[in-house]
């Protein structure tokens, strides 16, 4: 009972915290420390509802248990990061992307390519591609060369369409422009179109971080050696160690957050120019 | 319509590739089976046994289309559209659940976006996360979510639907608050010196000036959901819904029923993505806002 | 067509097809420009005169007529670089900075890393930019990122300066100070420039020749010489020789437009 009374306190607090700070001129400070807060109240009321409530771990297990499991096993954790994060999705990213961007240049000199190929790759993009998943590790094995390629494909088309598009993104004013230069093909591609495409490219990439881990993890549901976070979490959902598929859902929140974080913060570098970044400076 | 010409060539092309692929992908088993048997294939044989395995690495489409026709069309003209073995009762199962997670998704989204653009507080504790939470691959806790379900009574439909809800809610929040802060200053002032309240700000306004966004972002919601229904058939051992086609036709090496199932799910995501498209266009017609 | 003729158009048309059927954008025009004019191109919206520039350019081809520029087709004269061109807006690249959109064209044309930095440096001191090398476009006020666009049209050294309404979207007082500063460039480059305006009062004040065009079909109905001197302080406007030319060019518009849309 102490628990569950501690756990609507702490709720209320968190709340009242919220509501007083977010009330307040926004400035760099309240900006950060909301949603933090938000965040900290959300894992004390879990901790104070599974001991107030005696929640099985097997159902949820509390934030502390989960931390000490972290702790316990960060070789396997890290092994398994190794093996789906950084071996299956991040060259499956590198591979799909760079193939997606050369091809949409390389389409990009024919329309009638691009008005066959966008509506073809609009209509993949939207389809279950993960689908793929089984017969992609039929063909590539178990290990890490198969998660790659579900990546690669997973990845390819959002990044084709996205460049694509982005390539068009010039004014008519800026192309005459560069007629007026009398400028060749490749100076007007790298002067004027990819600087140009740079806001839709990176959109891309942002989206592909995402759904490369996505693909890596799920295509481990279809096989994989005993290591991988896909591999961890459906063998560990068997033997019921919540604690450790949690653990692995951390690592793998950890790894997208900071995937998606890295690639926005190139985005920042590179397109600083762009109104969507000038407004927060 | 200016399109279908190199949209056709495109699709040609992809079929070509497909056939030609087959061909290099399942030579080296009719080699071996022919080595066995002590034949030597000639060109048009080889092409011949690629086309038609039991077990190919890849199969031809026309295998795929023989498959599919054989699980569906075949069975419905037998009466047995809902067999367990036919193509459609699993595309019904993934179907259920995809439509009830999208439902609920879009419905949640949806409230969840009202109450960001209302509230102040929620803005800023929640959006954030809301963010954060798009970079994390959720699709990873499935397999936990359905095992947790279960094992507090629930299965069935709804421990799928939970993972279709989950992934379609993010698009439909992002897109809705975006599309209910889309009516400018002077659009707000004009209500305000009309002195509106806050729900006819909301229904006359705000809603309306939302719908495109709504649109756009239900697309992906609806895509995501099917996405989320499939995985959600993978990790239990799931017997029906396209997921488990695919599961059990990965344990058992029978890649013509793998491909039917994915393009059976192709198929589906093709339709439901359609149908919404064509909601839009009706609803953006009626409302003006259609080009 | 005279020894000192830069830009020579005969016959010239252009005719659109459109859904509607034909639009003649242009019909019949014939023009000398010659060295070191200074021709303003005025009329009502959809007389031909920006085509018309475009034409000379080779942005747009006609589908009549000739034209030459510095004696050779439009399209050789594009490919020579032959001249520099000031679109509406200032169309400068948010990526690079204001030295960097000057040197755009210098990088294209191939130009040396010191060659380069002395043309850039050399034009932004023509237009009064000294010191904003290294900002962005958007940090600039609106007539500063068009008098860098201009820079950006001057850096190479054509002879030939064609501005398409390049004040058009700046407030009056802003327009005043670059019409000034325009003609003082013009004064001391001694380039030829082919200028399209739909402002009566720029046109006469910047002008030695002021060619008043008509819509449907686009053509010339008019070419009125200059009288006024050279040297035109601001306040030239109020005098009657001013007036005068103003006039003529309000009847010539008033003669090829009827008003009757």
């Amino acid at each position: 009972m102490m628990w569950v009374v501690a756990g609507l306190a702490a709720w209320a607090l968190g709340w009242w915290l919220n509501h007083v700070l977010s009330h307040r001129p926004r400035t760099r400070f309240t900006r950060l420390a909301v949603p933090v807060i938000f965040g900290l109240t959300i894992i004390v009321v879990w901790e104070c509802i599974v001991r107030g409530f005696d929640i099985p771990t097997v159902l949820l297990p509390a934030p502390t248990q989960i931390a000490a499991r972290f702790a316990a096993s960060t070789g396997i954790l890290w092994q398994d990061f190794v093996q789906t994060a950084i071996k299956g999705a991040l060259t499956g990213y590198i591979l799909g992307c760079g193939a997606a961007v050369l091809l949409a240049i390389a389409i990009d000199r024919s329309p009638f390519l691009k008005r066959g190929l966008l509506p073809v790759g609009n209509f993949v993009a939207a389809l279950p591609i993960v689908g793929t998943a089984p017969i992609l590790v039929m063909w590539f094995g178990f290990d890490w060369q198969s998660k790659a390629a579900v990546v690669v494909v997973m990845v390819f088309f959002p990044m084709l369409v996205n460049t694509v598009q982005g390539l068009q993104d010039t004014e008519a004013m800026q192309r005459d422009l560069m007629r007026t230069y009398a400028a060749s093909y490749w100076q007007t591609l790298f002067k004027l179109r990819l600087p140009a495409a740079m806001p839709f490219i990176f959109n891309g990439l942002k989206i592909a971080t995402t759904l490369a881990l996505i693909g890596a993890i799920v295509a481990e549901f279809f096989g994989s050696p005993i290591k991988g976070m896909g591999f961890r979490i459906s063998t560990s959902v068997g033997q019921l160690s919540m604690d450790l598929v949690w653990a692995e859902i951390v690592v793998a929140a950890l790894a997208g957050s900071g995937f998606y974080g890295g690639v926005a913060l190139i985005e920042k570098a590179m397109t600083f120019w762009h109104p969507s970044q000038r407004g927060r400076a | 319509m200016r399109n279908a010409v190199p949209v056709l060539t495109v699709v040609a092309v992809i079929f070509a590739l497909w056939y030609g692929a087959a061909v290099v992908l399942n030579a080296p088993w009719a080699y071996d089976k022919a080595k066995r048997a002590d034949v030597t294939l000639g060109f048009s044989e080889l092409v011949a046994d690629t086309w038609s395995q039991d077990k190919p690495k890849l199969p031809a489409p026309h295998q795929v289309a023989v498959e599919i026709w054989n699980t569906t069309g075949e069975m419905i003209k037998d009466g047995r559209a809902f067999s367990k073995r036919s193509l459609i009762y699993h595309a019904w199962v993934t179907f259920s659940s995809t439509m009830l997670g999208f439902l609920l998704g879009t419905g949640l989204g949806i409230a969840l976006a009202v109450g960001i653009v209302y509230n102040r507080t929620m803005d800023m504790s929640v959006m954030p996360w809301v963010i954060a939470s798009q970079t994390i691959p959720i699709l990873a806790i499935a397999p936990m979510i359905i095992v947790v379900l279960n094992a507090v009574g629930i299965s069935g439909l709804l421990p799928k639907a939970m993972i279709s809800m989950y992934l379609s809610f993010f698009p439909v929040v992002v897109g809705m608050v975006k599309g209910l802060r889309s009516p400018g200053p002077m659009q707000l002032d004009q209500m305000r010196t009309w002195n509106a309240s806050a729900s006819q700000t909301f229904w006359k306004l705000r809603l309306p000036s939302s719908m495109p966004y709504l649109f756009t972002s239900l697309k992906i919601a609806m895509a995501a959901s099917l996405v989320g229904a499939i995985v959600g058939e993978l990790p239990t051992g799931a017997v029906a819904g396209l997921g488990a086609r695919l599961l059990t036709g990965s344990y058992y090496g029978q890649t013509i029923q793998i491909w039917s199932a994915l393009i059976m799910a192709a198929t589906l995501a093709a339709v439901l993505v359609g149908l919404i498209g064509l909601m839009q266009r009706i609803t953006l017609k009626r409302m003006g806002m259609a080009e | 067509m005279t020894g000192n003729s830069v830009i020579s158009a005969e016959n010239l048309s252009l005719t659109f097809e459109t859904n509607d059927g034909p639009v003649h954008a242009l019909k019949d025009v014939t023009l000398d420009v010659r060295k070191g004019d200074f021709v303003s191109f005025i009329g009502p919206s959809g007389c031909g005169k920006t085509t018309f520039l475009r034409c000379m350019a080779d942005l747009e081809h006609p589908t009549g007529g000739t034209i030459t520029v510095n004696g050779v087709s439009a399209a050789e004269a594009r490919m020579a670089r032959a001249y520099g061109y000031v679109f509406q807006a200032a169309g400068l690249y948010p990526w690079r900075t204001i030295g960097g959109n000057i040197r755009l064209p210098l990088e294209i044309m191939g130009y040396g890393k010191s060659e380069q930095d002395r043309r850039v440096k050399e034009v932004l001191e023509l237009v009064d930019l000294a010191g904003f090398e290294k900002k962005y476009p958007w940090q600039l006020s609106g007539g500063m990122q068009q008098r860098a666009s201009i820079a950006r049209a001057l850096a190479f050294d054509a002879d030939i300066l064609l501005m398409d309404e390049p004040f058009g979207a700046l407030d009056e007082i802003v327009r005043d100070h670059l019409n000034e500063q325009l003609l003082q460039l013009w004064d001391r480059t001694e380039k030829t420039i082919c200028f399209v305006t739909h402002s009566i009062p720029e046109a006469v004040y910047l002008s030695t020749r002021i060619v008043v065009m008509s819509p449907r079909p686009g053509r010339i109905s008019d070419v009125i010489e200059s009288p006024l001197p050279k040297e035109r302080p601001l306040d030239i406007r109020d005098t009657p020789e001013f007036l005068e030319v103003a006039h003529r060019v309000r009847d010539g518009l008033r003669a090829g437009h009827s008003y009757d849309e």
